[in-house]
């Protein structure tokens, strides 16, 4: 049953993705360019996602757990370490070459050619190798 | 008011409450970072199949809608940045513990001090390497 209601809420997430043109490398580049010819479309869609979203938050405070059992995540500890600016940074940086984040890379799989595969493939790569970095930096675990 | 901004609003409320029911019925935080990279490294051992089944539906239905409402992307041509672009993302998100969705939508919308302060720095980088990217194509 999990797996069902997360393979909707999947589908429902890239259709989002495909619909909103989030899926479209240039509308993504174009948001990230503000000094240029600035497109918004990506903050529509960001504000039209965070509000379905602050209302969730909000139910879920009101009940004892969610419908299919456990409990609610918990809220992650509040602190700024050098490991979420850096991560970040490094984030934008590859967001901004290519146009692409993760839900987008896995959403576009199917048309974004032999480039969306490898930026995928790298993508992959990296995430495997990020807690070696993190280790090698001095940085705990994550905590969210 | 421009289309591709009213389709910006009706997809990112999709994308919000694909977050909104993952949350309330899974009680799980729809980060596609945290999502994706505990299923291939292994830490989401414990709930693989839900990790799998959301990538899974992730993939499948804009593959099958794409053909239909016309999806279409513009990925560089250039292998160089593709990979760069790829690991700087993957390393990124890891270390970062987040994405848009997990920071941004996820985040935000539940006014995480973390959340918020990643969203900032990630678009305040990217709109500097758009910067960076658009002098290096008109100058080289």
């Amino acid at each position: 049953m999990r797996a069902v209601f997360a393979a909707i809420a999947g589908g429902l997430f890239g259709a989002g993705l495909l619909l909103s043109g989030m899926v479209d490398t240039i509308k993504v580049q174009g948001f990230l360019d503000f000094f240029g010819a600035w497109d918004p479309t990506l903050a529509f869609v960001m504000g039209g996602a965070i509000a379905p979203m602050a209302v969730a938050w909000f139910v879920a405070s009101r009940r004892a757990g969610p419908v299919l059992g456990g409990p609610y995540p918990a809220r992650p500890v509040q602190s700024l370490g050098a490991d979420l600016i850096v991560g970040s940074v490094m984030f934008g940086m590859g967001w901004a070459l290519v146009g692409l984040c993760p839900g987008p890379a896995l959403a576009s799989l199917a048309f974004g050619g032999w480039g969306g595969l490898v930026f995928l493939c790298a993508m992959s790569a990296a995430m495997l190798a990020a807690p070696y970095m993190r280790r090698a930096a001095g940085w705990r675990p994550p905590t969210d | 008011m421009n289309p591709d901004w009213i389709w910006g609003l009706i997809g990112g409320l999709m994308i919000g409450t694909a977050a909104a029911g993952f949350l309330l019925i899974n009680g799980r935080v729809m980060g596609i970072s945290g999502i994706y990279g505990g299923l291939i490294d292994g830490s989401g051992r414990a709930n693989w199949r839900e990790r799998a089944a959301f990538v899974a539906g992730l993939i499948a239905v804009p593959a099958l809608l794409a053909p239909l409402i016309g999806g279409q992307t513009h990925i560089t041509a250039n292998w160089g940045l593709i990979v760069a672009g790829g690991v700087l993302v993957g390393l990124g998100t890891r270390l970062a513990n987040g994405c848009t969705s997990g920071h941004g939508v996820c985040g935000i919308s539940r006014l995480s001090l973390r959340g918020s302060v990643a969203t900032l720095v990630y678009i305040a980088a990217g709109a500097v390497t758009v910067v960076g990217l658009r002098a290096g194509m008109a100058g080289l």
